[in-house]
């Protein structure tokens, strides 16, 4: 599961590539939770995700919630359709 | 998916055949009536139906395809697109398609050949001419949600998925979008309350849940079979609340400002009743059990015969009233049973309107299909097995039968040409009529072509019905026929015996310049026939009553004559004849008095001599086991009320057999030649 990793200033971009589903999730968790409360702001670049399912949506709110705990601001940088159509299906995410 | 969705699977297969059927005929519907809204209504919602559930079941191939043809058909319910006839013959190639979709990646499980993908890649081209320009886009405005009202109700689900689902295999999202397949999804709201600190979140574990407002059609009962497969793992609460208008606003903070809803539904035509969930009315069954039933029955009616027999024997008053009444319940029975394999014949007739349509254009004809007595009811084997002929006659009706249309206006006719089917009952037997107002036969044409070919005796003398029915005979089906009749015959001797296997009749008329009716006439059952009992020695047959003509008794002089000749003066006419007695090798001498049985099949006639008469009985028809599947002359077997099992004889084996007997004796100086009745 390639992850980008780079640093801007102080927001730290995230590009995940490929599949954002239960198949990913794990390895996706353990990559990501350690980078909420490094930076200050975390950027996440879903533009080349593939396909995205429940466990995927679960990972982005439980992502959202943590980083409000450790004080990181999240923001969305891209979404590919698979995302977008994701969001859509269930009403926008209340993170 | 790991687990095992088979069975629901086989359920999406059967069920998106039939969409498909609609969605044809609905198609078909659209052709003639263009504005038709409920038509339009009615293929969309099969597209989409399929398209969901093949999403269900991670069907790729079929929903991506589907995608393309929902969107057209959607563009043509908002109208957008004006159906015409280029469209109707797009979308009816894409039905086919999806139909071999369904056969080959969801039936079998395996990708689609070579030529089945240009096939797609050439209609996916076609379709994107009706597709909008930015087909991905939603350029479906936000109309304000057109509450269509009828019968749709307001739903509010409450889902709770338990930790394992994902590790079940199963993706909570699908749900939802099967849901939006059922009806609009007005909002959905993702509650993620439930999600555990995170030390003791695990990835792998679902903990979400949905509240999810819908508007649908579907009853209580099909919104909760959804959610069958995870009724297990998961807390699902479905209540039905007050429909009030509601606007859709997605609650809940976002993410990211998001286009709302780009769930292309916007508006909903009214859904008509064929739309209802139709589960409650029918219980589906397996065939194989209906005909163990049937059999079993066909057992009991065997052994209630035994025992009135018994009781008749008994002298026991009381006794035979009780077998009386068991007999006639019995009866009652075995109707019913042989009823519930009956199915109407219309889904067969409705079959035809698309072969109707491509041929009458393959011609360039302009030619109407009008159906009638499409409820009209018949055993499910014959349903089955009538297809084929019935769609040869239909072909060769258009063909040969329906002129052009300047032919047509030339003998004063419209220039359309009519095609009718119908069906209805006819004391115990259902017939079907083929009719067109095409040129009608050339009667002299076929007298002459028949002469030629020696299936006539020249002088004979013959009525039109005569000489009509013999284009069913084997020597026409060539396609040297006369060229105005040309191709007419072509396989009719075909139909003539399929129709025949199934114990059924087919006969012609027609009236020059006015048109051709066929009709067709087969039995409601093929499991219980009347039979007409003969003895010889200590055994006993059962021949077909309705092949049965009439009985005669042999007297001493015909008897000697008879045996030296081979056959009988039937007032005047030469009736080959059959001992029964020696064809089955009987040993013994032969009764002091016999009978000749005359039985009639298509236009051969023979008598068959036998020793006793024994009369009429309900036959249910026990096929013979293969050991004796080599067997001719004999079509099956019953077992009588005394116990004793009867041979069925199948009149048209022994009859030919005569035939062939005849033409390989027919160097002997004296030959009867082929009695045409």
């Amino acid at each position: 599961m390639p992850i980008t990793c780079e640093t801007v200033d102080d927001t730290t971009c995230v590009g995940i590539d490929g599949e954002l589903t239960i198949y990913t999730v794990a390895e996706l968790a353990a990559a990501l939770l350690p980078q909420l409360g490094a930076a200050p702001r975390l950027a996440l670049d879903l533009s080349q995700v593939t396909e995205m399912d429940g466990a995927g949506l679960q990972l982005l709110a439980v992502l959202h919630r943590e980083a409000e705990h450790r004080g990181t601001a999240l923001s969305l940088a891209g979404q590919s359709q698979a995302v977008e159509q994701t969001f859509t299906l269930c009403g926008g995410v209340a993170f | 998916m790991s687990i095992n969705l088979d069975q629901a699977q086989q359920t999406f297969i059967v069920e998106a055949r039939e969409l498909l059927q609609a969605m044809e005929q609905s198609l078909l519907q659209l052709e003639s009536e263009p504005g038709d809204q409920d038509a339009i209504g009615a293929v969309f919602r099969a597209a989409h139906t399929i398209k969901g559930s093949a999403g269900l079941f991670g069907l790729e191939p079929i929903v991506s395809f589907t995608h393309i043809v929902e969107d057209v058909l959607d563009r043509l319910r908002d109208a957008s697109v004006a159906v015409d006839a280029a469209l109707i013959a797009v979308l009816l190639k894409s039905g086919d398609h999806m139909l071999e979709l369904i056969d080959v990646v969801a039936s079998r499980g395996e990708a689609l050949q070579a030529p089945a993908l240009a096939r797609e890649a050439a209609l996916r081209q076609a379709l994107s001419a009706y597709q909008g320009a930015e087909p991905a886009m939603p350029d479906v405005p936000m109309t304000a949600v057109v509450n269509s009202g009828q019968g749709e109700m307001l739903w509010h689900i409450s889902l709770r998925f338990g930790v394992d689902v994902f590790r079940n295999g199963m993706d909570p999202l699908s749900f939802l979008r099967y849901l939006d397949t059922l009806g609009q999804i007005l909002q959905v709201t993702t509650l993620t309350d439930r999600l555990p600190p995170l030390d003791s979140w695990d990835a792998e574990s679902c903990y979400l849940g949905f509240e999810i407002d819908l508007r649908s059609a579907a009853s209580h009962a099909t919104l909760n079979e959804v959610f069958d497969f995870v009724r297990d793992d998961c807390d699902v609460h479905i209540s039905a609340i007050d429909d009030t208008p509601a606007e859709e606003p997605p609650s809940g903070t976002e993410l990211v400002a998001q286009p709302e809803h780009l769930a292309p539904a916007p508006q909903r035509v009214a859904t008509n009743s064929e739309a209802k969930p139709r589960d409650g009315n029918y219980v589906r069954v397996n065939a194989d059990k209906l005909d163990e039933l049937i059999n079993l029955v066909g057992e009991l009616v065997i052994a209630s015969a035994g025992a009135s027999l018994l009781a008749r024997s008994c002298n026991n008053d009381p006794l035979q009233e009780a077998t009386s009444t068991v007999s006639g319940l019995v009866e009652e029975i075995l109707d019913g049973a042989l009823h519930l394999r009956m199915i109407p014949i219309g889904d067969t007739f409705n079959r035809f309107r698309r072969v109707v349509r491509d041929v009458s254009q393959e011609l360039g004809k302009d030619i109407d299909l009008l159906i009638s007595g499409a409820e009209t009811e018949l055993d499910k084997t014959v349903v089955e097995k009538i297809g084929d002929p019935l769609m040869h006659l239909l072909r060769n009706a258009m063909d040969h039968g329906i002129e052009n249309a300047a032919a047509r206006r030339a003998a004063g006719k419209p220039s359309k040409g009519h095609l009718s089917l119908n069906a209805y009952h006819d004391s115990g037997s259902i017939v079907i009529e083929i009719a067109d107002d095409g040129a009608g036969l050339n009667r002299e044409r076929i007298l002459e072509k028949a002469q030629e070919r020696g299936l006539v005796a020249s002088g004979a003398q013959l009525t039109d019905q005569e000489i009509y029915n013999l284009i069913f005979e084997a020597g026409f089906s060539t396609a040297e026929a006369v060229t105005n009749l040309s191709g007419r015959g072509v396989g009719m001797d075909v139909v003539k015996r399929n129709i025949t296997l199934l114990r059924g009749t087919v006969d012609l008329d027609s009236r020059p310049g006015q048109g051709t009716v066929v009709r067709i006439r087969l039995p409601l059952t093929l499991a219980i026939i009347n039979g007409f009992l003969v003895g010889i020695d200590q055994s006993t047959y059962v021949i077909p009553l309705d092949m049965v003509q009439e009985c005669i008794e042999l007297d001493e002089h015909q008897r000697q004559s008879s045996r030296d000749q081979g056959y009988l003066d039937l007032r005047g006419e030469v009736l080959p004849l059959v001992d029964l007695r020696e064809h089955f090798s009987h040993e013994g001498p032969p009764a002091r008095r016999q009978n000749v049985v005359v039985v009639r099949y298509a236009e051969h006639k023979a008598g068959l001599v036998v020793d006793d008469l024994l009369g009429e009985f309900q036959t249910v028809i026990k096929p013979l086991g293969k050991l004796f599947g080599a067997l001719r002359g004999i079509s099956g077997s019953t077992i009588l009320g005394s116990g004793a099992v009867a041979l069925i004889l199948d009149v048209p084996a022994l009859l030919s057999q005569i035939v062939q007997l005849e033409a390989r004796t027919a160097q002997a100086p004296q030959s009867p030649s082929v009695v045409v009745r």
